[in-house]
């Protein structure tokens, strides 16, 4: 009886945990997707104002820079917490493979060290330093945000497959860290999550413009606001898609139990058929629509291609299918959706030089903010949840990595609460800021103007 | 130099530049705590948010390269120490949190309300979290840490003498090099009082962290005596000297009042002298039984990570001084004109 509380309460502290990174990781990633994308759709604003003269370019650029010094901030403060939390929750993971994916980690350090410092520089020398070095200033910004995201996906990507590294006796004896950084999985990932980025600061951003224009202010300002992000997005649309393929490729080959669980396939077999929808019940896919030889078609591009069902791996390996089938036909669903609406304004555009007329057009843009972080996020726990029940695929199972410490699940319940007010203050914030009559002083330059005037 | 000793030399450094930057930084808050009313410490808390605002999100970096260093170069002593302290770092995090978005929040709002809200949750976090990192320290320091995970005890690991009085002396090193940095920002800005208040809160503070030094060796006497000796008759003497003799020119310059330059120097250098007392006094023991040579890492990961850093370094360190050297000479400029405006 006791051992059974207790192993009831390890099992509640495994799953406080596992939420906690979880909402810690799921969080932080929207914050971090639009401090990749942002400062590069603000340069192309401050570009297209130098070369036009247009004051709307200006304000928006403007704009858009305040937004990023803040959501930064945010960032970067959420961000330290996630490596505190690769410690306190999971040192049996950092304790033993610490040191394979360390490199990649030192690297991003020094990548979101020189953002940091640039994005100092680009905010407080708006009015300070002529239009093309300080426009050459925010370069380094986008560049480095690109390299983190490279950095950090590289180590993910090697918990997916672990490799570079030899084991004895519960002891790293040798490693080689290049090639657990640049792991098979590390290209795939990587080029998906940083397109990703784009397309969920472009969409986000877009979508702020189309509830204003919604709303029927429908001037050049807020038209420019609105088709400059959504071009990003909308360009890159169809790059994703195809970088989804190749990834999906990739876990096909390489993780057959995430494609199993993706796919909610049990039977190994060939000219397996794609199911859309349906939810599994006692180890059947049920209530799907089938789609004859798709997955084997898709995943494999041969209709008879045979695909590994979960009956080839014991019950205690497998990960929770319907989560994982859900999450992957959300993020394929909305990809598709977004691309609809992208070809959409590119017909538009092509015919007519402007907008679509439809205001079903503005309200699905309006949604496609939420939609592509909705996509996002079920992306993310295709790919983490569809890991389990590994941290380290195949090698160290997640229950062995948990910290063993009582109370995680109070640990838990207040980084919650924590997290709670913090979405509440920023979207608080953000929305005050989005509402703010137009102004023309430099991002960090009231601080000074206040100071002076005190 | 062998590359674990190498590693860990540059983990220290990494920590001293969290602690002189970055510990600054909160000590900003610290006073902006201390500031009083909305009235009247609006000029106070205008002139540390003008002088962290920004800086601070690089400082905050160097915390990140510590603890990706630690688990880097050291994994089985990070994952002990971050097991067996998971609340206290908890709390860290959360403090964390609480102060980098309070501080970006209050800077965007505009109504009073809401800047008294975050500017109190940045204050408050400010002061709380540099406490339980010195705790922390102290539970490290004074053996408390077990090898292994979650080992050593959750709570007398971080609730002890030697913790207390850590945390208390991390609070007041942030609290006293603020106050040293911000009275020469004050002066650049033109206003001469509140450059006279700080240099006034230097003393005083640079009077107690000398104090609470004193206290803190007392305490590593009884609570850890293995360090206690090797600060006050080993390798590290020393160092302890170094701070001893610089915390006290630092005290006689702020005094004194002039000089604000070299207090800045003097004042981090006795900071130094403490933290690097400590480091040599410690090694080559991490935790009990654990000596630098069981617990680092393999040499291909030390050798690549520290490649990456030199290399990383070379477009750090041209990049910190573009930025050091815009924000300063922006405020020369800025200053100029200010001074009849801030001084009122």
């Amino acid at each position: 009886m006791d051992t059974q509380i207790l192993a009831a309460v390890v099992e509640a502290d495994l799953g406080a945990a596992r939420a906690q990174m979880a909402l810690s990781l799921g969080w932080h990633i929207i914050v971090a997707c639009l401090g990749v994308g942002m400062p590069a759709i603000t340069l192309i604003a401050e570009w297209r104002g130098h070369r036009t003269g247009s004051p709307e370019y200006q304000r928006l650029a403007w704009r858009w820079a305040k937004a990023m010094g803040v959501l930064f901030a945010v960032g970067a403060v959420s961000g330290t917490i996630l490596s505190f939390e690769m410690g306190l929750l999971w040192p049996g993971l950092m304790g033993i493979y610490g040191e394979v994916i360390g490199l990649p980690f030192a690297m991003e350090g020094i990548a979101f060290f020189i953002e940091a410092i640039f994005l100092g520089i680009y905010l407080y020398t708006w009015d300070r330093l002529p239009p093309v070095p300080h426009m050459l200033s925010g370069v380094p910004v986008v560049v480095a945000g690109v390299a983190s995201a490279f950095f950090v996906v590289t180590a993910n990507a090697w918990m997916q497959q672990p490799v570079g590294f030899d084991v004895s006796n519960d002891r790293i004896v040798a490693v080689d860290p290049w090639a657990a950084m640049f792991n098979p999985a590390t290209p795939p990932q990587t080029v998906h999550m940083i397109l990703a980025a784009f397309m969920v600061a472009g969409f986000l951003m877009a979508s702020v413009y189309a509830v204003a224009l919604l709303r029927g202010r429908n001037d050049r300002y807020h038209r420019l606001g609105f088709l400059i992000p959504f071009t990003v997005a909308a360009v890159i649309t169809p790059i994703q898609i195809g970088v989804g393929d190749w990834a999906a490729h990739f876990v096909a080959e390489n993780q057959p139990a995430k494609l199993a669980a993706m796919e909610g396939v049990f039977d190994t077999g060939r000219g397996v058929p794609l199911h859309l929808g349906g939810v599994v019940v006692d180890d059947e896919m049920r209530y799907s629509l089938n789609i004859p030889n798709g997955l084997s078609l898709l995943a494999h591009w041969d209709p008879n291609a045979e695909i590994t069902g979960l009956e080839e791996f014991p019950e205690e390996d497998r990960p929770p299918v319907n989560v994982v089938h859900w999450s992957f036909q959300l993020m394929v669903g909305i990809g598709f959706a977004l691309l609809g609406l992208a070809v959409w304004q590119a017909v538009a555009w092509w015919r007519f030089r402007t907008l679509p007329r439809s205001p079903w057009f503005l309200r699905a843009a309006a949604l496609s903010g939420v939609a592509s972080v909705l996509a996002l996020e079920s992306g993310w726990v295709v790919t983490e949840v569809g890991r389990q029940p590994w941290i380290v695929y195949g090698v160290l199972r997640t229950s062995e990595a948990v910290n063993p410490a009582p109370g995680l699940v109070y640990g838990f319940v207040v980084v919650s609460v924590v997290y709670v007010v913090l979405t509440v203050a920023t979207v608080y914030v953000m929305r005050r800021l989005a509402r703010d009559g137009p102004e023309s002083v430099a991002p960090q330059e009231r601080d000074v103007t206040d100071h002076r005037a005190t | 130099m062998p590359l674990p000793e190498i590693t860990l030399a540059v983990l220290w450094l990494g920590l001293t530049a969290y602690v002189l930057f970055g510990g600054a930084d909160f000590g900003g808050g610290a006073w902006d705590l201390l500031a009083g009313g909305a009235e009247r410490g609006s000029r106070q808390r205008a002139l540390v948010e003008h002088s962290i605002g920004p800086v601070w999100e690089a400082n905050h970096v160097w915390l990140i390269f510590v603890i990706v260093l630690a688990w880097t170069g050291l994994p089985s002593v990070f994952a002990a120490v971050a097991s067996t302290l998971y609340i206290p770092l908890t709390l860290v995090a959360l403090g964390i949190i609480a102060r980098g978005a309070a501080f970006a929040f209050r800077k965007a709002s505009t109504e009073l309300w809401q800047k008294r809200l975050f500017g109190a949750t940045f204050a408050f976090s400010s002061v709380v979290t540099p406490f339980f990192l010195g705790a922390v320290a102290g539970a490290i320091a004074s053996g408390r840490v077990p090898p292994g995970i979650a080992e050593g005890d959750l709570f007398t690991s971080w609730i002890n003498p030697t913790s207390l009085i850590s945390g208390a002396l991390a609070v007041g090193t942030a609290a006293y090099l603020a106050a040293v940095y911000l009275i020469r920002d004050a002066q650049r800005f033109g206003a001469a009082d509140l450059a006279e208040a700080f240099r006034r809160r230097a003393a005083a503070t640079g009077a107690i962290v000398g104090v609470l030094s004193a206290a803190g060796l007392l305490v590593l006497r009884a609570d850890a005596p293995r360090l206690f000796a090797e600060l006050t008759s080993g390798a590290a003497l020393p160092f302890l000297l170094l701070s001893v003799a610089f915390g006290i020119i630092s005290l006689l310059l702020l005094v004194w009042g002039r000089f604000y330059l070299t207090v800045r120097a003097t004042a981090a250098l006795a900071v130094v002298g403490l933290l690097w007392g400590w480091g040599v006094a410690q090694y080559p023991w991490l935790l009990p039984g654990v000596s630098l040579e069981d617990a680092a890492a393999t040499g291909t990961v030390l050798a690549a990570s520290l490649a990456a850093l030199a290399v990383g370094a070379l477009l750090l360190l041209p990049s910190l001084w573009l930025l050091y050297a815009i924000s300063q000479r922006a405020d020369e400029q800025s200053g100029n004109g200010g001074s009849t405006g801030a001084s009122t």
